[in-house]
């Protein structure tokens, strides 16, 4: 590439300009005949239904597709025997209609090209988009391994491009849900209890007497049957203990809300070790039979009291006090939660040391209402030669980060910016499934690497803001329009669920698995893929877990009976934990060992300075991540993000509901767009609040483009977790501009 | 209909849910969510609800329909004739929920209670889609339905009582 690489392309006229806009959104149903139908025949539509999981979150809830007589697809509903959901989807899953109706979504393959000087898209085939990525590729590896090839990926799509990539030799493979999300709790639980923690989270709130939150905010995280069990346990009267800057929705559900101040959870639960442990409240048989290190333990904490905690957190003693004796009341039926995207302050695994050490003095680790064994259906693999060894691979990449158990996105980013001392260049990007430019934080970072790159590829289903960074961009179909892998994942007990396509994929798109094998084939590795459809895959494999496709499509869901023991720990038994030394490890030799604490420590963090808010961010119930903004039915919900701020914080600036702001963080990146203040008491006055994934950039995204602000743009500064390379985000200020910055520039 | 406000998250599903069963367009909606905060930092309650037509037995929208088109159905669910509006909007102005909406065909549209689910023995789409399961539908009139247990024994309050509309959704809190 010559010119002046990467110039993003906001999806261009030129590229999608052939296709007629369909009618106003409006009307996007038609004239609504139902209530006469109603009133004349009595009668209700006929549908059809068809078996999916959902794609819209990583939840993956097992579905039914209704489909009218005319084919199009009407509504979406949860499977009845589905442990992810219960026949209840969350409002992304139900409004999983729109991702399929988006007028704006990715129609054909995308070529970059230069037109009068001006970078732009132009329309492909998929001829010559799969010719054009296949010989890149090949040049790549022919000059400098199949290893500079590299992937980062998200969800279903991602499973059949790591086969893609793992065939022809690369395993320079990374996803924004380790380092920039749960990462660190996996290490954290690891260190502690030889196990990750996974996803869904083993945790038995159903049964639990105290559910402790601390910064997870389920229900507007609507990871949906933790959601569920949450009601679950509110109906059979659990005390919920939130701690939360924030007054969250499920703050205001909870007998105690811990309004802490930012950045200073490990001080309050280090606070809640010295009162279990000095008040002997601690599960004393689980802790003498189980753990290892308590004396290490006992010593460590003697100096954090409440006293001490209540200087750093702002909250009381008594009530830390209390609310150690709520939990210890309960035990073993207590959770401290590990929370989810946990990248927070750069100490993250020490965090979820200190949540997962709380739950060994608790007892709650293999416990009824605590966490319970989980156990998963395993999945054949497709008969399909070995996979080569990569001389180095995302391992490698992530080497300074000795506990990184995935790739790490940002390192693999890194290595692609030319540097004479890397010993691992990656020369050639696909991104599928994620907008790395809203969920890997250091924009700086991720131009430099996308200038440095030689080739880009991007496949989605709609133009994000990295599509417009591609050199070739490739459209998706989506979940409802495809076969995809069997869906296993872990729970109480095993189930399997499959996504079969309700309707064939609109426009020119395409499912990922044949995109692989289109590409595999044109790399010469297409004994991999020894299959014309993907649905023999699954045929294949139904029929040798016991069961096949057509009992799947009917049923849409299996659940098989446990194997693999009790959910919990056998009181007449030792269970022996799958740590090194066999217990719950509250001293960690491991940590030790590599240089880093074996005992979480409380480390002082930065403070905004005057004029600054700290800038913290979370989930709306209604949206997952950046990708369903334009989501006709979810944009329709919330269709931009506010500026949560506190009354205090607007009488001094003078600001109002509804006022059109601008942010500046603390190394002077201006937001974009701007934003509307929401004056509320909600949220502290050291902070200020928004929802994630708003702001988009591209224009094509008819709906959310430019509405409110991307609070990863001013997530410059970067706290690294030296464990595992996790990227701490919540360490930004910023202040608030009332006046636009952009006013004499063109955005 | 019964709605725990104590459960309640807010998420909206009942929303979209409605919208894709009854083919609302996009832009109107037949249910929402309401948030109130009261207190100051850090003492502060929060309820969230879904609302929507309350189906009232002094129903206002029913007494000032010029042509008949509102009307209440067998069980009490307050209807609209498609066909018998003429988009007038008094009902709209009459309702003291703000519950019904013009339908960019024309006419007046509002929750049903999901009437054609009911006829088929299901539950509306709003409480049937609940992750959080805090909305219940059923017989006002069996004194042994799980509605009329939850109305005996937990406080509840309904919108707007000064209107004497004597309305059908409650609110438990």
């Amino acid at each position: 590439m010559t010119t002046s690489r990467r110039k993003f392309i906001k999806i261009s006229a030129l590229g999608l300009g052939g296709v007629a806009a369909t009618t106003s959104a409006i009307n996007v149903f038609g004239a609504n005949s139902y209530l006469d139908d109603l009133a004349n025949k009595k009668v209700s539509k006929e549908f059809k239904r068809t078996a999916t999981y959902c794609e819209v979150c990583f939840w993956k809830c097992a579905a039914w597709t209704y489909t009218n007589e005319e084919g199009e697809i009407k509504k979406i509903i949860g499977n009845d025997n589905d442990p992810h959901c219960y026949g209840r989807l969350c409002p992304r899953g139900t409004g999983g209609v729109g991702m399929y109706n988006d007028e704006d979504r990715l129609k054909t393959p995308l070529i970059r090209t230069t037109v009068n000087g001006e970078e732009t898209f132009r329309k492909a085939s998929w001829e010559e988009a799969l010719d054009l990525i296949a010989s890149k590729f090949k040049g790549v590896i022919d000059t400098h391994g199949a290893e500079s090839l590299a992937l980062i990926k998200h969800g279903a799509p991602g499973a059949h491009l790591e086969h893609l990539f793992k065939a022809f030799g690369s395993d320079t493979i990374a996803e924004p849900a380790y380092a920039q999300c749960r990462g660190p709790r996996e290490t954290g639980f690891a260190a502690t209890f030889g196990s990750w923690v996974g996803s869904p989270e083993p945790t038995d709130i159903r049964d639990t007497k105290c559910l402790v939150l601390i910064g997870s905010h389920i229900g507007e995280n609507m990871h949906n049957s933790q959601v569920q069990e949450m009601s679950d346990a509110i109906d059979n009267g659990a005390t919920i203990i939130t701690v939360d800057p924030r007054l969250s929705t499920a703050a205001s559900k909870s007998k105690h809300w811990l309004a802490i101040k930012p950045a200073t959870d490990i001080a309050l639960m280090l606070s809640w070790m010295n009162v279990i442990i000095e008040e002997g409240l601690y599960d004393k048989d689980y802790v003498k039979k189980y753990s290892l290190g308590f004396d290490e333990l006992k010593e460590h904490v003697q100096q954090f009291t409440p006293e001490w905690a209540y200087g750093i957190t702002t909250i009381k003693p008594e009530e830390i006090r209390k609310t150690a004796r709520v939990m210890a009341h309960a035990a073993p039926s207590v959770i401290i939660h590990p929370g989810r995207h946990v990248t927070w302050y750069g100490d993250d695994t020490q965090r979820a040391r200190a949540m997962a050490i709380l739950n060994g003095l608790l007892g709650s680790w293999g416990r009824r209402g605590g966490f319970y064994f989980k156990e998963k259906k395993s999945v054949p693999k497709f008969p399909h030669p070995k996979y080569h060894h990569p001389k180095w691979g995302w391992k490698e990449i992530g080497e300074k980060y000795p506990l990184a158990q995935m790739g790490i996105t940002s390192e693999v980013l890194r290595a692609a910016i030319p540097n004479e001392s890397n010993k691992y260049p990656v020369k050639a990007l696909m991104v599928a499934g994620t907008n790395i430019t809203k969920s890997i934080p250091d924009r700086k970072l991720l131009e430099e690497a996308l200038d440095a790159l030689d080739f880009v590829v991007v496949i989605d289903t709609m133009p994000m803001d990295v599509t417009g960074y591609a050199d070739v961009v490739l459209p998706e179909c989506t979940y409802l329009e495809r076969y995809d892998g069997i869906r296993s994942a872990t729970n109480r007990e095993p189930s399997i669920a499959v996504r079969v396509p309700a309707v064939p994929p609109k426009y020119d798109s395409k499912p990922v698995w044949w995109m692989a094998k289109q590409i595999g084939e044109r790399l010469g590795v297409g004994e991999y893929f020894n299959y014309d459809d993907f649905k023999e895959v699954i045929e294949w494999q139904l029929k040798e877990m016991g069961t096949s496709l057509e009992e799947m499509e009917k049923i849409g869901v299996k659940n098989y009976p446990r194997k693999s023991g009790p959910m919990y720990i056998n009181e007449n038994e030792t269970y022996e934990f799958p740590t090194m030394s066999g217990k719950v490890e509250f001293y960690s030799q491991e940590l030790k060992d590599l240089g880093f604490d074996p005992m979480p420590k409380y480390t002082v963090h930065p403070e905004p300075p005057q004029g600054f808010y700290r800038l913290n961010y979370g989930r709306a119930p209604m949206h997952t991540f950046s990708r369903t903004a334009n989501n006709p039915n979810l944009n329709d919900l919330k269709d931009e993000n506010n500026l949560w701020v506190n009354p205090k914080v607007a009488r001094i600036l003078d600001l109002k509901s509804g006022q059109e702001v601008w942010l500046r963080n603390q190394d002077d990146v201006t937001s974009t767009f701007s934003i509307k203040v929401r004056v509320t008491e909600r949220v502290r006055w050291d902070s200020v609040y928004m929802y994630h994934g708003f702001g988009h950039d591209n224009v094509k995204l008819s709906r959310a483009f430019g509405k409110g602000i991307n609070d990863t743009q001013l997530v410059s500064k970067i706290a690294v977790d030296p464990i595992m390379g996790g990227t701490g985000m919540r360490g930004n200020f910023v202040t608030i501009l009332t006046e636009n910055p952009h006013k004499n520039t063109e955005i | 209909m019964v709605i725990d406000t104590l459960k309640c998250v807010g998420c909206s599903d009942c929303v979209v849910a409605c919208q894709t069963e009854n083919d609302v367009p996009i832009g109107y909606c037949r249910d929402w969510i309401t948030e109130t905060v009261s207190g100051s930092y850090p003492n502060l309650e929060l309820e969230l609800k879904s609302e929507r037509c309350n189906h009232c037995d002094n129903a206002p929208c029913v007494r000032c329909c010029p042509t008949g088109a509102s009307h209440i159905v067998d069980g009490g669910i307050v209807m609209v004739t498609a066909n018998e509006c003429i988009g007038c909007g008094a009902c709209i102005e009459s309702c003291p929920y703000d519950a019904r909406y013009q339908h960019p065909d024309g006419w007046v549209d509002k929750c049903t209670f999901c009437h054609h689910r009911l006829e088929k023995g299901q539950l509306p789409a709003c409480v049937s889609v609940c992750p959080t399961k805090c909305m219940y539908f059923g017989d006002l009139d069996n004194p042994n339905s799980e509605v009329s247990q939850l109305l005996k024994n937990r406080k509840y309050k309904t919108l707007a009582p000064e209107a004497g509309t004597d309305p059908h959704v409650f609110y438990l809190t």
